[in-house]
């Protein structure tokens, strides 16, 4: 039997006053993709925030229990955040997350179409080149477990079809992946979470 | 490899905090301010150089106090922004170690720079020698002071609308200790003071990790 990659008991988020959803259990298996779905504004977000730590489980309205989150290894996200610096050019931006990560291959960013942005300082990057830049970081990072919060947000066609790839790839390898995303995902088996079912 | 890590990220903050993100705001700004404080001065209070000289340390402190507060909008809120310190936090490096580190980035690039401008500013003031090495000791006890209140008002405050404003009002009063420590030095056999400026800047140092760790993970 495969160890899982995430094991999540009982996960509740209240947000303010507003309570999103409750009642969630997710096991994730290694090699495994899950794509999270829902309308705007039931928490997939926070649900993703949760998951990589950010935000802590809330209690249970009814029984008062706090859900617990368990990752086997480390964990890598990309969210509407790019995590780079807007003044610095793309190269060292990157290069400074190679010095904490370790190098990003340069088949990456030459995957991602980065090669020839490496001197534009990123707060002039486009919204589709700041999201490959992320993408570039994550796969510096070298984590077995992937968190991306609406991956393909301002991507072309091409892009998102090689986001795509890139994701069924690091599956293959056995690696760990949640998407949250609106759009339909071109993944080989790909499970979904509806998080509407679990609203409040 | 963590230590690499923490290098890197001290390393980066030094730089930015140097030198500015792209367009400028590096530590150049806040040390013309200080400079510019201590040339308007006389031409507020008059000529007199009797005058000068007797008030011309407290005048020094206050611009320096002044001077503190301009970085401060930049010292966190653009990387909370970008989404660095959740970057740092999914490493497992703690909000502590990234405050302290940024603490001590800051303080590197903000007190040496001043303590130098300390020195044209005497000069142009026309302080004598031992006043200008009291101010200059002064500083030295207290700059870490002014910088551990400077980061722990930035985290604070970052995300906030109007929080370079706010900062600036919050950071103030909590700078009060410092200034009456660092400046009551300069009074006849009032040296003392120098030690109870380190002290209060010690206990401010050794709070800020904490306090500022706290205020980001509040603020996700």
């Amino acid at each position: 039997m495969p160890s899982n990659a995430l094991t999540a008991t009982d996960l509740c988020c209240r947000r303010g006053d507003r309570w999103l959803f409750s009642g969630l259990s997710l096991n994730l298996a290694r090699g495994q993709a899950l794509h999270i779905l829902g309308p705007n504004g039931l928490g997939k977000s926070s649900l993703m925030r949760m998951l990589a730590g950010l935000l802590p489980p809330s209690p249970d309205p009814v029984s008062g229990i706090t859900g617990a989150i368990a990752w086997d290894g480390p964990l890598a996200l990309m969210d509407e955040r790019h995590g780079l610096d807007l003044g610095q050019p793309l190269g060292a931006a990157l290069a400074f997350w190679a010095r904490v990560d370790g190098p990003v291959p340069d088949e990456a960013i030459t995957g991602l179409g980065l090669a020839n942005l490496l001197d534009v300082p990123v707060r002039y990057l486009s919204t589709g080149q700041k999201k490959r830049a992320a993408l570039a970081r994550l796969i510096g990072q070298n984590a077995p477990n992937w968190l991306l919060d609406e991956p393909l947000n301002g991507l072309d066609v091409a892009a998102c079809a090689m986001v795509e790839r890139m994701v069924a790839r690091h599956c293959a390898s056995g690696g760990a992946c949640i998407i949250a995303s609106h759009q339909p995902l071109g993944i080989p088996a790909l499970t979904r979470l509806d998080l509407a079912g679990y609203a409040l | 490899m963590k230590g690499a890590a923490l290098l890197a990220i001290l390393r980066r903050d030094l730089r930015l905090l140097l030198l500015g993100s792209g367009g400028g705001g590096g530590i150049m700004l806040p040390i013309l301010f200080f400079l510019a404080v201590a040339i308007i001065f006389p031409f507020a209070v008059g000529p007199d150089p009797k005058l000068l000289a007797r008030v011309g340390g407290g005048v020094i402190w206050l611009a320096a106090l002044l001077a503190a507060i301009l970085p401060l909008d930049r010292l966190i809120e653009p990387d909370r922004e970008a989404g660095l310190f959740e970057q740092w936090a999914l490493r497992g490096i703690s909000e502590e170690v990234i405050v302290a580190l940024r603490l001590l980035a800051h303080w590197l690039s903000f007190a040496p720079p001043l303590m130098l401008a300390t020195l044209p500013a005497a000069a142009l003031l026309g302080l004598d020698g031992r006043t200008i090495v009291l101010v200059e000791l002064g500083l030295l006890a207290g700059t870490p002071g002014l910088a551990a209140v400077g980061v722990a008002v930035a985290t604070i405050t970052a995300g906030l609308k109007g929080g370079a404003a706010l900062a600036g009002l919050l950071f103030i009063p909590l700078c009060v200790p410092l200034l009456i420590f660092g400046a009551g030095a300069l009074a006849i056999g009032g040296e003392s003071g120098l030690a109870l400026a380190g002290a209060a800047s010690l206990v401010l140092v050794a709070l800020t990790p904490f306090a500022g760790a706290a205020a980001l993970r509040a603020g996700r």
